[in-house]
């Protein structure tokens, strides 16, 4: 039935079928991130019913979940939203229209990136480059002294042992998202 | 219920306990253990000089430990009857040989330590089960403190608050240091229309129960401030509806369409944090004391009961009824009647018209000599029947007795009792017991026509 398209789209991606949601916004009032969103969870559940796609992907809502799961733990209908978060940005990743998604989006490759390369994330340079990209060069300079007087960041990357199997790890994930 | 114990034709049978149930309807013979209450309940005057004096105190039961009582206690103020019971778990001179004060006081001779338990067995034509109600346990919400804040509390404690006679003098206070509440968090469904962690279904009473709260604060403290977090208001009765937007628009109350995530301490309040579905926001509320409205379930025993009694219930615990539109009050083993909220959560109006539904049901039975029932009822083929009694094991309603011909025994079905369900038909291996109109030749052709 036409009436129930992205539902049953959510539902075949992640499982979750958010037709069980009585909107009684549990995932709202527990969400450590929901005064940022422009659409609170409880109200994505009801845009998924609504079929509001095209509305839907342009949110910043999945894009600033910290995918802490306290939504998915304690709605009362056992629906997993988290996943539903997690599902949605696959979904809008291909086209990002969301201008925030955009350097979200970019921080997250970075961040894997630097775990690909050392094992553990090169904070220095994972933000200086991440800033650059996203034109914004100096925008944490003012921290630096602190930090680096409080050993807080290393001016070096730490490379682990077993590289080789972080790696494998990544790329055995990069086959979930083909 | 004064009434109720003065009038001849009642005979109250107070601080007992079903003990066994045999018969059936029109002829029940039901033991009943009247427990040891330690008072004479002819001699005992009701003059209150054993609670008096009597210097064990123990929490409350009934005031939800919010207030204390004797060993020797009655439950409330206007307990029916007015005779004390005392309680020997906690009493001085049955756990540790001393005291006796109790019976050194009473003017009338009252107090017996000696009392047994007494067994009587007794008569009766029909039975009808009101056992009511019990609150779900909350603590399984580990979000709103598991239970280990002591200024969450329930509606049952707001009660108990409420009364001027009570055990904080009609004062809605604090537990933790017993300062007047200002701020006050109403919390309803919890517990209730929760598939993951409580119970699935709506509790009924509670958006009513929780208005009145609200109401009756803003009435006895007019400076303080009731928020009501809901998911939806179920106000379906006569006035009730009017009576919930009173309560917002004239006494106060600030309604918040939300479930609350979690509730924490902070210094000496609560941080509730809910949401407001309507403006889409988090919402964060500081509050004196926080109520739950927690779901009704039935009591510990009820499954216990349901067992002496050969009544059927559901998953949740609640007693069967035959048809949830058409018959409410009936159980499916005839001559047992059921009414409030054992068979559901359900309020006072309702639940008294149900009572008076069950009062006609039994009228009904005893106004005939004979009862006409469903012809759709085992019956025992004796040419057949081995005498293994399997049938007699399986039947869920004992209705299958042994009767004895020309010095055999062979299984016999006791009419009134049989409600058709077929567990005996389908676990007859020689085919001796058929329901009738539902025999394997009548099932055999049905399923021959269907395939045809």
């Amino acid at each position: 039935m036409d009436a129930h398209n992205f539902r049953e789209q959510i539902k075949e991606l992640s499982g979750a079928d958010v037709g069980k949601c009585i909107q009684c916004g549990k995932c709202t009032a527990g969400c450590p991130v929901a005064v940022d969103m422009d659409y609170v969870p409880n109200q994505v559940m009801q845009l998924i019913r609504m079929n509001e796609k095209d509305c839907l992907l342009k949110a910043n809502t999945f894009w600033f979940c910290a995918a802490c799961q306290t939504c998915s733990a304690r709605c009362p209908e056992d629906i997993d939203i988290a996943k539903i978060m997690n599902t949605l940005r696959r979904l809008a990743a291909d086209d990002m229209i969301n201008v925030q998604a955009k350097k979200i989006s970019k921080l997250n490759r970075e961040f894997l990136k630097s775990i690909r390369m050392f094992g553990r994330v090169y904070e220095l340079g994972m933000v200086m480059k991440y800033n650059l990209m996203t034109g914004q060069p100096l925008k944490d300079v003012s921290l630096a002294p602190a930090l680096f007087s409080k050993g807080k960041i290393g001016l070096l990357p730490h490379k682990v042992k077993g590289l080789d199997q972080v790696k494998k790890i990544i790329k055995e994930g990069k086959r979930f998202t083909e | 219920m004064t009434e109720s114990s003065q009038d001849e034709k009642i005979t109250l049978l107070t601080y007992a306990e079903i003990e066994e149930v045999k018969g059936f309807v029109g002829n029940y013979d039901v033991t009943i253990r009247k427990k040891a209450r330690s008072v004479d309940l002819v001699k005992c005057t009701g003059c209150g000089e054993c609670k008096q004096k009597c210097p064990k105190k123990v929490p409350s039961e009934f005031d939800m430990v919010l207030g204390t009582r004797k060993a020797i206690y009655t439950p409330f103020t206007q307990a029916v009857p007015n005779v004390p019971v005392i309680d020997r778990e906690c009493c001085l001179y049955f756990t540790k040989g001393k005291c006796q004060i109790c019976s050194k006081v009473c003017p009338a001779g009252a107090v017996d330590y000696e009392q047994k338990d007494e067994l009587i067995t007794e008569k009766f034509g029909a039975i009808v089960v009101a056992t009511g109600f019990d609150q779900f346990d909350w603590t399984v919400y580990g979000e709103y403190g598991g239970g280990r804040i002591k200024n969450i509390v329930t509606g049952l404690h707001i009660e108990r608050m409420l009364e001027t006679s009570g055990p904080t003098g009609g004062h809605i206070i604090r537990p933790s240091d017993g300062k007047e509440a200002k701020v006050v968090v109403f919390v309803q469904c919890a517990g209730s229309r929760d598939e993951a962690k409580g119970k699935p279904y709506c509790s009924r009473v509670c958006c009513m129960y929780t208005a009145k709260h609200a109401l009756l604060l803003k009435d006895h403290q007019p400076d303080s401030q009731a928020y009501v977090f809901y998911i939806d208001i179920r106000a379906g009765g006569k006035n009730y509806e009017e009576f919930t937007k009173k309560v917002q628009r004239d006494h106060g109350a600030v309604y918040i369409r939300g479930r609350v995530s979690k509730i924490y301490e902070k210094g000496d309040k609560l941080v509730v944090c809910g949401a407001d579905t309507l403006t889409g926001k988090p919402v964060k509320i500081e509050a004196d004391l926080v109520v739950l409205a927690t779901a009704m379930v039935p009591q510990a025993d009820a499954t216990a009961l349901a067992q002496k009694l050969n009544i059927p219930y559901d998953k949740h615990g609640f007693y069967t009824e035959v048809h949830p539109k058409l018959q409410p009050v009936a159980s499916v083993t005839k001559g047992i009647f059921l009414t409030g909220a054992c068979q559901f959560p359900r309020d006072i109006p309702d639940t008294v018209a149900m009572s008076g539904a069950a009062a006609v049901g039994v009228c009904g039975i005893f106004s005939q000599d004979e009862m006409s029932i469903e012809p759709r009822i085992a019956c025992v083929d004796t040419e057949r029947c081995v005498s293994c009694f399997n049938c007699l094991q399986v039947c869920p309603f004992n209705a299958i007795v042994q009767q004895e011909i020309d010095g055999k025994t062979y299984a016999y079905v006791q009419e009134s009792l049989c409600t058709g369900c077929g567990n005996c038909a389908s676990t007859c291996r020689v085919r001796a017991i058929t329901v009738r109109g539902f025999t394997d030749e009548q099932l055999y052709a049905q399923i021959k026509a269907a395939l045809n």
